[in-house]
């Protein structure tokens, strides 16, 4: 799962790919997850930390992190053909 | 180092909702690093907010309409050139291009440089030119069909599914949904701007615009794109964003190569749903956004300026991401002496 390379993520969740000229923003959460996408890790690995992470299970996890992923492909974030 | 010094003609001051450049290329050749520009306003109404800019336009001259000839117009240049000696003039408004461009020959015999697009790629990149155009350079243009007279609307409507958009030759567009709008689009266009008009295929989508410079050789200096983020009931940006889609560096590397274009030019794009941009105008002059460029790093007019004194001009690989501008209106307290002056002397 690759999010766009030139995708810019700041701290406070406002999120800008410089190709579209659209901006969004996100929760603490998506934050975080946009991060380790951005870092290179695959779906799997950021559930495992979103579980470390927060008290949670693991079916809201990957209920939660699938819905957002698609949401990151609606808006082109993520490469095409991943 | 002293930086050279140049006295730059500049048109399009009505710095109004509708604006002409005028103004913005003006603030970027007097922050370009290369030389000092003073600058020369040339004008056509007493109002035209550039004019009283005194910060950056240095004096302004009235000059005649477009519609009154090119003698006149090279008689008062000829007088402006005594006074000032301009090394550059900046033509900015698609309606008086076309007179200077054929001045281009006599301006260069009296040293003044210019750099503009031929007159082929003038006339060949003309709203009602824009299908064969498309054809020509294989870029993706939206249908269209140019009309002289109202009786034919019907009769050309059947090629085409509604709404459409009609187009003026030089300005307004107007989205029609039945023949009866249309016509009545027709008339309100062809009064103002005359015939003949263009009724093309309405493309649903995201509007682009590119602005950027080519060499006259096949090479392009400047690509700076941008998404339109508020648009004016003119539909005119009001606030925009520099983005940076390959696609669109390619297409206007692309458009710029294949036309060999000269000068500075704007695209006007759609993007559909099929992320596939249509090319809808090239408008062959600096857009009123240019300063946005100078945001990113890339001073368009000064590199033009450059390429008219015939110095060797390098492609820009500077671009600074997330720039955006924001343009807003302000109120100048003008004394009415200026005015007067302006409106009966013709000079400020």
């Amino acid at each position: 799962m690759n999010i766009k390379s030139d995708i810019a993520l700041s701290d406070s969740g406002f999120v800008f790919n410089p190709a579209s000229g659209e901006s969004y923003t996100v929760n603490p959460i998506g934050v975080e997850i946009i991060q380790f996408l951005k870092d290179g890790k695959s779906i799997a690995e950021v559930s495992e930390q979103i579980l470390e992470n927060y008290n949670t299970d693991l079916t809201t996890v990957d209920k939660d992190l699938n819905d957002f992923i698609v949401m990151l492909k609606q808006y082109s974030l993520i490469d095409n053909n991943d | 180092m002293t930086k050279q010094k140049l006295t730059i003609a500049v048109t399009g001051l009505n710095a109004i909702d509708s604006p002409g450049p005028g103004v913005a290329v003006s603030r970027a050749l007097k922050e370009a690093d290369s030389f000092d520009a003073r600058i020369i306003g040339l004008s056509y109404e007493s109002l035209e907010p550039g004019i009283y800019m005194h910060n950056l336009i240095d004096k302004s001259y009235q000059i005649s309409y477009p519609s009154e000839g090119t003698e006149t117009l090279f008689e008062r240049i000829r007088y402006i050139h005594q006074q000032e000696k301009l090394d550059v003039i900046i033509p900015n408004f698609d309606a008086e291009l076309f007179s200077f461009i054929k001045l281009m020959p006599e301006l260069k015999k009296m040293g003044i440089h210019t750099f503009m697009p031929t007159i082929e790629q003038f006339e060949e990149r003309h709203k009602t030119n824009l299908p064969d155009f498309g054809k020509k350079y294989d870029i993706l243009v939206p249908d269209s069909e140019s009309v002289y007279s109202a009786d034919k609307i019907s009769e050309i409507l059947k090629d085409f599914e509604f709404p459409v958009v009609v187009k003026g030759k030089f300005y307004d567009a107007i989205i029609t949904y039945n023949i009866e709008q249309t016509i009545l689009a027709f008339n309100k266009i062809a009064s103002k701007w005359g015939l003949p008009i263009i009724i093309q295929e309405f493309i649903k989508g995201e509007e682009y615009n590119v602005t950027g410079l080519g060499d006259g050789k096949g090479n392009t200096i400047s690509v700076v794109p941008m998404r339109k983020q508020y648009i004016t009931d003119k539909g005119k940006a009001w606030g925009g964003i520099a983005i940076t889609d390959e696609k669109l560096f390619e297409l206007t590397r692309h458009f710029v190569k294949e036309t060999k274009w000269r000068g500075g030019f704007e695209l006007e794009l759609m993007k559909n749903s099929k992320n596939e941009y249509y090319l809808m105008e090239i408008n062959p002059r600096l857009p009123a956004w240019i300063y946005l460029a100078i945001g990113v790093g890339q001073n368009i007019p000064e590199a033009l300026t450059q390429l008219a004194l015939g110095k060797q001009v390098e492609p820009f690989t500077k671009f600074e991401h997330g720039k955006m501008f924001i343009r807003y209106s302000w109120d100048m307290i003008v004394d009415l002496k200026e005015f007067e002056k302006i409106s009966t002397t013709g000079e400020l």
